[in-house]
């Protein structure tokens, strides 16, 4: 079935934007790895609204991406205010927050 | 209306590589868009060969198909409906809702891939020159290749989605390229001004295509078996009789709010001028080929919804008229007040555009197909003569007051083309624009508009006197400023933003001309001038009216017959096609009433009979504006006639017509003052009143309470009960916050992990569960 290799895609996509959500010290690599994330259950969603032929999954998958522009909207301005608080992205000099 | 009359009268239409493939002519460029961006600055030329070749390509395609469909034509009946050759692909689908994409050749669309191909391609190799050493000449071409792209999808599209998309396109592209020197604010302020006025009117077009599907969309997939995206759907469902009117009205009047915005018509014309801020190449692009022209496109091609909906042809005045004769007067009026030789330009474009809206709005569909047609050729050739002067004689000045003047000695190439593409709008015979102008006014008297007829006479007389006002400063008198050699800083002036052309030029500046003398330009800038200029003489012989019927090619070729058509067997787009009957070409039904036992796809329009009588009066018209305004101007800008001079300063009538037009009508401060202001100033003042006022009162009420009732509690609840259970929970998760503090290392992707690992824990119970 056709569907298998849209979950294995989505799978694969997933595991490289969590490894780079965790691995990576660059806050823009970061939102660039959740987007993968995202997308992959775009994937997932559009693999099973494929199956049952319906169109809900794909309204979701347009609402996720609606979302995830917002949330990189947002996060790029993070991002930025960081670069000019503290000339630097790197996530890993960001411990403020430290218990 | 014989049964066996298909089988005996009607030959096979001929059809051919090129009109099967034309859907080729916007894949090519948008090619050539990501070899440009990915690969141009490694390239020799920067990106501009690449961006040159794929033109070349496309022009070669498109001029194959325009041979093919001639031939096509040529082996078709006198009478029979030449069937576009459409061809569809499933682009997606979603619910069970199949979304086509495909390619919809006939005599419109040819005509306007060969002009906007041919265009392109002049304007590709003038900016290889004009835009010598800029710092994003590779970002230049990729954009300009692109926009051509989004021309040339919007022109063979087969559906109102991919037509949006061409336009969308456009739009985006249109905005990158007027704010090319973004550095400067007036030209990305320009830029979002286009983008965001042509998004106005995008939103009508939005609207217009949901109305049209969500309408025409069961009658289509009933009769035709095509969805009712499908421009040939939408067309034939407008003449069958069935639209509803209130729903066809309000979509058509709907989309020509996006043919407005795009095509700057009055109101949204405000955009163009300030769309000058781009490079000069970008200019004569947008102005002559693609962009405004998308809107006066988007008429012709949907022409049965607007014929139906606004009732072409009927006793009264419609919409697109009143619009397009208010547009050819405006903008004629305010081309007279400006002293950038480029914003004159841009407000005659305004004007003819005017033009082909009226001919659009009172039924005559060629002559005003045919001037999108001669426009191209001799508005591209002028705003390329304007960036010839101005790189290589007024040093990057557009003021023709200031910097300008005396230019025909120094620069012969230039000012023949300048004449001869001036006389071509001006409409003198046998200039192209005479016969396609001349048309479209006659056609517009001859179909019962007369009030019209006038206003695009008086639209004449106006485009002679101040094309030769622009003439005269550019080219005649003394040269002043700049072409005189004069080395001031020329962009001190208001107006500054507007020809302050020689940024990103860089290494390009003043000094390497090496000498003050004004002079001709490069071959790379003259070939394109030379070349524009001749199609700006002889194009107009494609549908020469007064030589008589066997000269009227376009007229032949491009206009789609009203012919009824049977529909055989819904389901394959060539069995929609099959003729029916030979009506007479005069009492066909399409349009007028339900057609029986087939579909129309074209309204029966009229043509007027070519007199001499009617041209003679025009051309004495356009004689009259260029003697008068050639008189004046010598008194004016020659002599200095005292009597003249300072006219507007002493005389009350004359001054408040100058200040109205020199503020442009005051359109420009409407807009941002008044509409923006009106709409952002009372929302934020509301909003802030009801906060101070309702939200704040309530608060207030609110918390007056809270506070009595919390002493009471805190005396008697808190400090007893509750404090006791707080102490000793605090005990416990301090020292349990003690425990858990490592994990607690302020590092954002430690959390990310602690989140994954805890989803993938949830997951595996979650499998342990269910399986």
């Amino acid at each position: 079935m056709l569907v298998n290799q849209f979950l294995v895609l989505g799978a694969v996509l997933f595991c490289i934007g969590v490894y780079g959500v965790i691995a990576r010290k660059n806050a823009v690599l970061v939102l660039m790895s959740i987007e993968l994330i995202l997308n992959s259950v775009n994937i997932n969603l559009l693999a099973f609204a494929l199956r049952n032929g319906s169109a809900d999954g794909h309204t979701f998958a347009l609402y996720v991406i609606a979302v995830a522009a917002a949330e990189v909207g947002v996060g790029l301005g993070l991002v930025l205010l960081v670069y000019r608080n503290r000339r630097s992205i790197a996530l890993d000099e960001l411990s403020e927050l430290r218990g | 209306m014989t049964s066996t009359f298909a089988a005996d009268t009607f030959s096979a239409l001929t059809g051919g590589w090129f009109l099967d493939n034309a859907w080729l002519l916007p894949v090519v460029p948008t090619i050539g868009f990501f070899v440009i961006i990915l690969f141009g600055r490694r390239l020799p030329g920067k990106g501009s060969e690449i961006g040159i070749l794929s033109m070349v390509a496309s022009l070669a395609l498109a001029l194959g198909a325009a041979v093919q469909w001639i031939t096509r034509v040529n082996g078709a009946a006198e009478e029979q409906f030449v069937e576009p050759v459409v061809r569809t692909w499933t682009w997606w689908q979603a619910g069970g809702f199949e979304f086509t994409i495909g390619q919809h050749v006939d005599g419109l669309s040819v005509v306007v891939l060969v002009v906007v191909a041919f265009i392109s391609t002049l304007v590709q190799l003038y900016s290889v020159e004009y835009l010598r050493g800029d710092r994003r000449y590779t970002h230049f071409f990729a954009a300009l290749t692109l926009f051509s792209a989004g021309m040339l999808a919007m022109v063979v599209a087969e559906d109102m989605i991919l037509f949006l998309l061409g336009w969308e396109i456009m739009g985006l592209c249109s905005f990158m390229l007027i704010g090319h020197w973004w550095e400067e604010t007036p030209n990305s302020r320009a830029a979002l001004k286009a983008f965001f006025t042509v998004r106005t009117g995008d939103v009508g077009l939005l609207v217009g295509i949901a109305i049209l599907f969500f309408s025409a969309d069961s009658w289509t997939r009933e009769n035709l078996g095509v969805s009712g995206f499908s421009i040939r759907g939408i067309s034939a469902w407008a003449l069958s009789g069935e639209p509803n009117a209130a729903a066809i009205t309000v979509a058509a009047v709907a989309l020509f709010i996006g043919a407005i915005g795009k095509s700057g018509q009055f109101p949204l014309h405000t955009w163009l001028p300030d769309a000058m801020a781009g490079p000069t190449p970008v200019s004569s692009l947008l102005h002559s080929s693609t962009m405004v022209v998308a809107g006066v496109f988007l008429v012709a091609r949907l022409y049965p919804v607007f014929f139906t909906g606004l009732d072409i042809l009927g006793p009264g005045a419609n919409v697109i008229m009143v619009i397009g004769a208010i547009t050819i007067v405006i903008a004629a009026a305010l081309a007279f007040v400006q002293s950038d030789i480029k914003r004159v330009l841009a407000y005659s474009t305004v004007s003819q555009l005017g033009y082909m809206m009226l001919g659009l709005g009172a039924g005559a569909w060629l002559p005003a197909v045919f001037h999108i047609f001669t426009h191209a050729f001799f508005k591209a050739c002028l705003f390329l003569s304007a960036g010839s002067i101005s790189h290589s004689a007024s040093h990057h000045s557009f003021d023709m007051k200031k910097d300008m003047g005396g230019l025909r000695r120094y620069m012969p190439v230039t000012f023949a083309a300048w004449t001869v593409s001036t006389l071509a709008l001006c409409g003198v015979f046998p200039f192209s624009g005479f016969f396609s102008k001349d048309e479209i006014i006659d056609n517009v008297g001859n179909n019962g508009y007369t009030l019209f007829m006038w206003v695009g006479l008086g639209g004449a007389f106006l485009t002679a006197a101040y094309m030769t006002r622009a003439t005269y400063l550019t080219f005649f008198g003394e040269p002043r400023g700049a072409a005189a050699g004069i080395h001031d800083d020329h962009g001190a002036d208001a107006h500054s933003a507007n020809h302050d052309d020689d940024h990103g030029h860089g290494d390009h500046g003043h000094d390497d001309h090496g000498h003050a003398q004004p002079h001709e330009s490069g071959a790379l800038i003259t070939i394109p001038l030379v070349v524009l200029s001749v199609l700006a003489v002889f194009s107009g012989l494609f549908n020469a009216t007064p030589f008589g019927e066997s000269w009227e090619y376009m007229k032949k070729w491009v206009e789609p017959r009203a012919a009824v058509v049977e529909v055989v067997a819904p389901g394959g787009p060539g069995a929609a096609f099959a003729p029916l009957a030979a009506e007479g070409h005069s009492d066909s039904p399409c349009g007028v009433s339900t057609p029986e036992k087939g579909v129309c796809y074209a309204p029966q329009v009229n043509h007027a009979k070519f007199k001499w009588s009617k041209a003679l009066l025009s051309l004495a018209i356009v004689f009259a504006g260029i003697a008068l305004s050639w008189l004046l101007s010598v008194r004016y800008y020659g002599k200095r006639d005292p009597k003249l001079v300072g006219l507007t300063s002493r005389n009350r009538i004359a001054k408040a017509g100058y200040d109205l037009l020199e503020n442009r009508y005051y359109l420009d401060a409407l807009y941002e003052k008044v509409v923006v202001r009106s709409i952002a100033g009372p929302v934020a003042r509301a909003a802030n009143w009801f906060h101070l006022k309702v939200l704040d009162g309530i608060l207030h009420a609110v918390a007056a309470a809270i506070r009595g009732l919390s002493a009471v509690v805190y005396r008697r609840v808190d400090q007893g009960i509750v404090d006791g259970a707080v102490n000793a929970s605090g005990e416990v998760v301090s020292s349990a916050g003690g425990a858990l503090q490592p994990v607690q290392s302020g590092r954002v992707n430690m959390y990310g992990a602690l989140l994954f690992g805890a989803a993938a824990v949830a997951a595996l119970v979650f499998i342990l569960i269910y399986s």
